[in-house]
Order: structure tokens, then sequence, then C-alpha cells
């Protein structure tokens, strides 16, 4: 692989300061529960208290009478158009019909002039139910003769997978090693701060929507086609969003809801989740079991891997799809052998939907893999960095399943952080109680595909430069979830055109003013939009030097620099164009300024806007399910965890770890620092703490709070040792960039479980490993 | 005890003057109101987050007094005549406050909803102690969760703005 990095870069590459620092460290930025608007209303979902039912009759009489109630909705006065990913799993509607399929189900919205009004109509709202007997297991929702939940998913599997490439039956038959091992993921949750909220508004015609979400062009795509609106008259926007790791993108009740609503009383309504809500909103985590048989020769090269994940998937379907081709579809790009075969069975229950957390369906997978390759290491006598490097991925590769890979840097992420851990030092060598752990992961760079059928390019830039050139606009739909996209394409905005970065806007994520992106899901927002906004900057660039072609000329003083360019006329490939300051390539001293350049442009020729469009291309291989897991680019990652685990108390402490990325070239240090160390901090609350918990009786949320769904906090957080490639550059991607938000919560529970086994021998196989799990099994062991 | 009406529905409300980040408020709120929602929709102050309004998440930290306390637990009528300092009232005007520069430089933030929280609570910190030990910040910020950044350039912030004050 050609290394290109361009240390030249003006913005490119630099720690610049957010663009969003000022507003969200002084209290001024404004999320969607902040905004108000005269006349406003206030609205909550209706939701069922059972889990699973038939709904006989709903009374809002009472309700209505109380004073301030404005509108109260249920699924007769809304479309009953099903949405979700897929057509063929259509299976959501706006409000319950006619059955509850979890206890928190959406069955209808109140709207009143204030909040206390809106809980006390609420309590008010009468429901009578058929009940009929819940499903909160797979085990149960397979069984012969249970409950059906949906009549389109018999035997209540909603979506099963069969991928087999070469024939590992065959290949494993004569192994060395064969070994088969048992894996328990569990239910987690995003548990992002900010509670879910829409402000939606009717102006007689057109509706518009505030909505705290991870795209605004998918919000505005399932509601236009719910609410039989063309896209064009629903804007959809938002403000800061705090924060979404996959939980903010499906369309909510609220979203629906809020538009509604706004409709009929004729005046802005603000819908809104309360805590424990945001949880039964769900599409976090699906709880995995994952059933492993690999075959190894004797030096720990896989000759044939066969792999069942078994998915339980809550009441809807959502991204559960995708989730569960996640599940699998990533594996053969990290390791690389001839002989895969995945099959996968997600189920439905009536529990809240689970769907897409950051790295998707991927973490469960690479903590079950990462320790079985370690118990595998561990049975033949081969280290487990060895293990990695004898079936990692090389560059320039095309995976079992057909996916192009350009750039790919796992061995040498695993040797780096090797070196920086003291691996050899370490590993085996910590005494009792200690021990040193390395997991692998990594992510696709954008999805290769939108999430319906269409030929939308994947992306589309705009930036404009305000008439007197002391300001460029970039506009994108591109979604600010926190994870810092408006900064980096602001980065690559000002490095494409050639402009001071301090003279940047960015109007991002708005279906009226912003030009389309598919928002922030698949850690696609830097390598989509940012391919986009590079092509608008560069094309800007081309008008200005054009135009400042004609200006040297039309100016004496250019006279004296055509010695140097021959007897020709100036070109513009004469030019260049750098933080502002438009030169003679041949004789740097003869200057304009862009924004001299950009005023003469707008009093010539109108108004100076540059165009950029990104669409991935055809990607991918041709069996079922081929779509899910293509990228135009993947990242690779390694992480090591180094633990102690009191031997007596079976207790946890993560005492340091090491994280190398390879994501090609980083556009902003500090804030890819900050992924990674976000990525981990999620990745070992899943490893130890987190877990969605369920009253086994009534399907009733026990921990929707942070109390008692234990994020990590402060004094739980080891730190991350972040570590960067200089050698990785993905020709893929605008500036040679790959992601990292995603990829990097992905090792994060292998390494930490592997270190966890290194300190206490005993393999610990179903997450979350609490320390009353350890201390069981250390139990059992004496 | 703050001066008490009752409306004609019989439900009591109370006159209350506080101190917000230097100007003095005066408002009639009802007993249950919290403090929270007191800066929110009485004073517009949106600088002070609404989370999980159980006093888990810390994001609605404000200074109560000179003491950090979730705003969420306290009741508006129990503020009257005291000093209330909010993300808002950080910054001395135009300048910002060292702690809030220092989380510009290391990048201490993502999508910011917990940074008002957590920046008060570092303030308040460093207000009782200057020169604090890692293990004294990650106690402080301990009742602020933030799910973006692992708390990593955040201690950081802290403790190089301890440093350079």
């Amino acid at each position: 692989m050609s290394v290109k990095v361009n240390r030249d870069y003006s913005y490119v590459g630099k720690s610049l300061d957010r663009n969003d620092s000022y507003q969200k460290t002084t209290g001024r930025a404004q999320y969607t529960g902040d905004l108000k608007f005269p006349n406003m209303l206030y609205g909550k979902l209706i939701r069922s208290d059972v889990a699973h039912a038939i709904i006989k009759n709903i009374d809002t009489s009472e309700a209505e009478k109380l004073p301030g109630v404005k509108a109260i909705i249920t699924a007769r006065d809304v479309p009953a158009m099903k949405y979700g990913l897929s057509p063929a799993r259509f299976d959501e509607n706006i409000f319950c019909t006619d059955r509850v399929r979890f206890n928190g189900d959406k069955i209808g919205a109140v709207c009143a002039v204030d909040e206390e009004t809106v809980y006390k109509a609420l309590k008010l709202i009468k429901v009578e139910y058929e009940e009929l007997e819940p499903v909160f297991t797979v085990e149960h929702a397979k069984k012969e003769g249970a409950p059906q939940i949906f009549e389109e998913y018999p035997g209540n599997l909603n979506t099963e997978i069969h991928h087999k490439f070469g024939d590992p039956d065959e290949a494993i038959k004569d192994a060395h090693y064969v070994r088969t091992d048992v894996f328990q993921g569990q239910r987690t949750y995003h548990a992002f701060i900010e509670n879910h909220c829409s402000v939606g508004m009717w102006d007689g015609d057109k509706a518009t929507l505030y909505s705290s979400c991870q795209s605004v062009h998918y919000v505005q795509y399932h509601l236009a086609r719910v609410l039989g609106m063309k896209m064009g008259d629903l804007r959809v926007l938002k403000t800061h969003v705090g924060a979404g790791f996959g939980g903010k993108l499906d369309p909510t009740g609220l979203d629906f809801a809020a538009v509604i609503l706004s409709k009929m009383t004729g005046q802005p309504v603000k819908m809104f989740y309360d805590h424990a809500e945001t949880f039964l909103n769900g599409r976090g985590r699906h709880p995995i079991t994952m059933t492993l048989t690999t075959g190894v020769d004797k030096n720990g090269k896989i000759l044939g891997h066969k792999y069942t994940a078994v998915l339980e998937g809550g009441a809807y379907t959502g991204l559960g799809i995708a989730s569960t081709y996640y599940a699998g579809s990533l594996l053969g790009v990290l390791y690389n052998f001839e002989n895969y075969q995945f099959d996968a069975y997600r189920y439905v229950t009536n529990l809240p939907p689970c769907g897409a957390q950051r790295g998707h369906g991927q973490p469960q997978p690479r903590f079950a893999f990462e320790h079985h390759i370690d118990l595998i290491g561990e049975a033949i006598g081969v280290d487990p960095i060895d293990m990695r490097l004898i079936n990692a991925r090389d560059a320039n590769t095309y995976t079992l399943a057909g996916y192009e890979v350009k750039s790919y840097n796992l061995k040498a992420a695993n040797k780096m952080a090797r070196d920086a851990s003291g691996w050899k030092e370490k590993r085996g060598k910590l005494g009792v109680g200690r021990g040193i752990g390395v997991g692998n992961g990594g992510f696709v760079t954008g999805a290769g595909f939108c999430q319906y059928r269409t030929d939308l390019p994947h992306s589309v830039g705009m930036i404009k430069i305000y008439d007197d050139g002391t300001q460029a606009f970039v506009y994108s739909q591109a979604v600010d979830i926190g994870q810092g996209s408006d900064t980096v394409l602001l980065q690559m905005a000002a490095e494409a055109m050639g402009y001071p970065y301090e003279q940047c806007k960015m109007y991002a994520g708005d279906t009226d003013l912003s030009t389309l992106d598919f928002g922030a899901y698949a850690s696609r927002q830097t390598l989509m939009a940012g391919w986009a906004i590079k092509r608008a900057g560069e094309d800007i660039r081309q008008k200005i030097l054009d135009q400042a072609v004609e200006m040297f000329k039309a100016s004496g003083k250019i006279k004296e620099g055509w010695a140097y360019i021959g007897n020709r006329e100036l070109r513009t490939d004469d030019l260049d164009v750098k933080e502002g300051v438009v030169y003679v390539k041949q004789e740097p001293s003869l200057t304009l300024t862009f924004e001299e350049v950009a005023r003469r442009y707008f009093v010539t020729k109108g108004v100076l806007i540059g165009r950029g469009w990104y669409h991935p291309g055809k990607l991918g291989g041709n069996h079922k399910g081929a779509a899910v897991g293509t990228s135009p680019a993947y990242s690779s990652a390694t992480q090591i965890a180094e633990v102690k685990v009191d031997m007596e108390t079976g207790q946890i402490e993560c005492v340091d770890t090491w994280d190398v990325h390879d994501s090609g070239t980083i556009i902003n240090p500090k804030l890819f620092h900050g992924q990674v160390h976000g990525a981990f901090y999620m990745g070992i609350g899943e490893t130890i703490w987190e877990e969605v918990l369920f009253d086994k009786k009534t399907g009733k949320l026990l921990n929707g709070n942070f109390s008692e769904y234990r994020l990590p906090t402060a004094l739980d957080m080891p730190p991350v040792l972040s570590l960067t490639l200089d050698e990785s550059w993905e020709p893929n991607g605008p500036y040679g960039l790959k992601e990292v938000g995603e990829g990097a919560t992905t090792p994060t529970m292998g390494a930490v479980a592997n270190a966890i086994y290194d300190a206490m021998g005993v393999s610990m196989t179903e997450l979350p490993i609490t320390y009353e799990k350890v201390w069981r099994a250390l139990k059992d062991k004496k | 005890m703050a001066n008490c009406i009752v409306d004609k529905d019989g439900i009591k409300r109370y006159l209350v003057s506080v101190n917000v980040n230097g100007g003095v408020f005066t408002k009639v709120v009802k007993a249950n109101t919290l403090l929270v929602n007191f800066l929110r929709e009485e004073l517009d102050m949106i600088g002070t987050k609404k989370g999980c309004e159980l006093g888990d998440c810390g994001c609605c930290t404000v200074m109560l007094d000179g003491n950090a306390v979730n705003s969420c637990l306290v009741l508006a009528v129990d503020v009257d005549g005291r000093e209330v300092t909010t993300a808002e009232g950080v910054a001395d005007g135009e300048d910002l406050d060292i702690i809030q520069e220092k989380f510009i430089e290391h990048a201490a933030f993502q999508c910011g909803f917990c940074t008002s929280g957590m920046i008060v609570s570092s303030r308040a910190l460093l207000n009782e102690n200057p020169s604090p030990s890692e293990y004294e910040v990650r106690e402080a910020i301990a009742g602020n969760l933030c799910r973006c950044t692992g708390y990593v350039n955040i201690v950081d912030a802290v403790l190089d703005a301890a440093e350079k004050k």
C-alpha cells in the first residue's frame, strides 16, 4: 500500500477545536427539549402496561374532560400503514392497531397545555385488554405451540440467514485441533443522556419537525411515506443532538405524533420521553447466543469455522434484520479463512425491540470469537497475538463474501498494541488475580447500500461563499450527534477550498436548507459526507482559480510574472489557493485574497456555489444478504486490557488499556482519540456492568434508570492509550480516511474478557461478566 | 419560608427570590416546582439540562450556595433567598472560565449534553480544592454521567485547569 499522507495540509490532520465549543461549554447549545415556541403544547405517548394483549377498548373520555387537554389520538386517528427497515418486515404501526406486543408499547398520544396536565391525562385513560400469554425468551418463542406474536413470523422466527462458503465440515474433519464453545450476550442499551424529543409545527400546507435524531433524511422518508405526504412538504431538522449510538435512527412515535397533533391543534407540539421511556423505545443491543466451532492446524491457522447466532429481537424488526446479518458478515473481513458457515435466527418476543447499537450486531460476536480463539491458542500452545497474526487479513484482498478490502493493517495494529502494552513481559506472568488480554475488531466505513431501495447518491454537499467572500457556508444533512462530524467536515471543506477553517460555518441536518445525506449511522458520516463536501470544496477552488486567472490578467502587475511562465497565457493550473490566499505557483509573491476573488465572482457571475456528490458504486458479493457488510472501506483495531480480579470477592478492576486503530488519515486527532475513549467506555460497561432487565412474569422494565442500569462512572473508567498507525491510508476515503466511532467498540469485550480469563483462570462465556458471576465461578473452581 | 398565596383552586403558591448567576429573580412557584424546571421554564436558562430527573445522571448540576447539587432533587421554594450558579454563570461575561477553556482544548465533550453539569461540578471542586488529585477529580464528577467521552479528556481538562489556575 502506497503511503500518501500529505503532511502539508492546512487543516486536515490538525487537532482543531470543535466548531460547537463555545455553545456547548457555556450552556448555550440548544437541544430539541430546549426549544420553545409561542402557544406550544406538550405531549406524551399512551403506553400499554401489559406485554401481550388484544386491545378491546380505549376510553379517553375522562381525560378529554380534563381542562388543558387539547387532543388525544389513537390508532383510529392515524394512518394504518406499517413501517420498518425492509418492506418484507414492515411490522410497526404509529400506534398499535389491535394488539400490544410489549409492556410499554405505544397506543396513542395526548397533548395539553403543560407537562403536568399531560401526566394527569395519561392517568385518566383506561385501556381494556384481552391478555394473551406473553413470550419473553427465545426458548419460549421457538417452542411448539408458543403464542404467535406476529402472524407473518411463524414460530416467531423473524429472520433466518444461512451462509456457506467453502466446506467447513470437510475442512475441519482432519484438523489438528477442533473446538466448540457457546457464548451468551445480554441486552444492553445506548444510554445517551438526552431523552428523545420531537417538536412538530404545522403551517397550513407544510409540516416542520424538529427531531432529536441521527438521520433527518430517514425520519423524513418514513414519516412522509406513512403519513402520505410528499417529502418536500415535510421539513425535518435537528438542533444539537445529545448523542445517539444507534438509538435515534428509527423514527419514533414522538416524531409521528408531533406532526399529527400539530396539524390537529394548529399549535406547535413538543413530544417527549421521560428517561425510562427511552429504554422502552429500545433498539439497543440484541442478546445473542453464539455457538462457534473452529478447526485449526498446529500453527493456529483457521481451516474452517462454523458459527450459529440466535438473537432475541424484542417486539418489532426495525434495524434488527441488519443486526442479524452484521452478527456474522464482518468476521470474514478480520480473519482470512476459506471455509465459513454462518447460520442466524432472530426471534421476536414481547419485550421492547432490539436494533442497532454502536458496532451494530458485531460486538457480542467479536467477544465470542476473540475468547474462542484464545481458548484454541491455549490448547495448542500458541500465544493469543500469534493466533491473530497468523489469521489476520492483509490489505488489497477480497473476503469470502466478495467484499473488496483496500487498506487493512490489522497485523500492524496487533504488533503495535503488543509492543506498547509490554505484552511479552506480562502475558501469563502477572500472577494470580492479574491478567492481560487482547481483542480485535473493526467496522465498515459507511454501509454500501441505503436503508431503502433507491438510486439516490449517498451524500450530496454544497458550499456557498458569502457575497463578499468573508464566510463559507457548508451544507449537508450530516448529523453531528456528538461524534464531531460538523467539525471534521468543515476541516475537509476548508482544506479542499483553500479557505480559512475559522470562516467556515456548517448548516447541517435540515432537509429544507441543507443537501442530501443519509445521516449518522454505520460509521459513514466522515467518509460519505466527507467525499461530497470535499468535492464541493474542490468545485469552489476551481471556480476561484478560474476567476483569479481573469483578475490576474486584468491587473497590470501580473505582466511582470509572465517571464516565469514563458510566452503563453496564464492558466488556472499555474495558480493555487491555500488558507485564503490565491498565488501564482511559479511566483508566490503574486497573490490575491480568496475574499476579493470571491467578491469579484459574485459581482460578475452571481452566487459562488460549489457542489459535490458521492455514491460508493456497486459493492460486494452476489449471495442473499451480501449487501449487509459491504462498504467502501474497512477499519481494523486491536485493544489490549490489563485487569485485576479480586479472587475473594470477584471484583474486577481494569487498570490499563491500549488501543491501536487502523483508521486511515486522522482528520482531527483529538476528536479521534475521544471516539476511541468513548467506544472503549461503552465496551467495558457492556463487558462488566450493563444489562437491561425485565420482570419475568409481566415483561415490565425493571431498571430503566441510571442507578440500576449501571453505566461506568469516572471512578470505574481505566486510562486508555489510543495509538494510530502512520502507514494507514485508505484510497476509497477522502484524504485517505476510514472510520473510528463504531469499530473501536468492537474489540473491547473480547480484550477485557480475555484479560479476566488470564487473571482468574476460569473462562467466562456469559455477558456481562459481573462480580457475582466471577465470585461464583471462582467458588465453583475451588 | 417564602410568602404563600392560595389560588382559586386551593393550590398554594410561593413567592421566591433567587439569585441566579448574580441577578435576582422573583417568581411565584408551586410547592412541587423543581429547581431544574424553575431555571428552564421560568427563567429560560436552558444551560441546565434535564436528563433522568431522578438524580442519577447529574446533567442538571448547579451550584447552590457554592455546592454542586442535582437541581432535579431541589425544590424551588427551598432556594428562596439563596444563590444559584448555572452553566451560563460559570464564565465571567465574555471571558471563559479556565475550566471551559480547558474543556475546549482537550475536546472534553462530544454531544455536550452532560457538559453543563460536568463544568459546574468541576468548578465547585476547584473552588473548594484548587489542586485536586486525579482521584479527587474522578470522585467529584462521579455523579455526572457521560456516555460519549469515557471521562478521559474531562479528567485531563480539569487537572490541566487546576494546574493553570
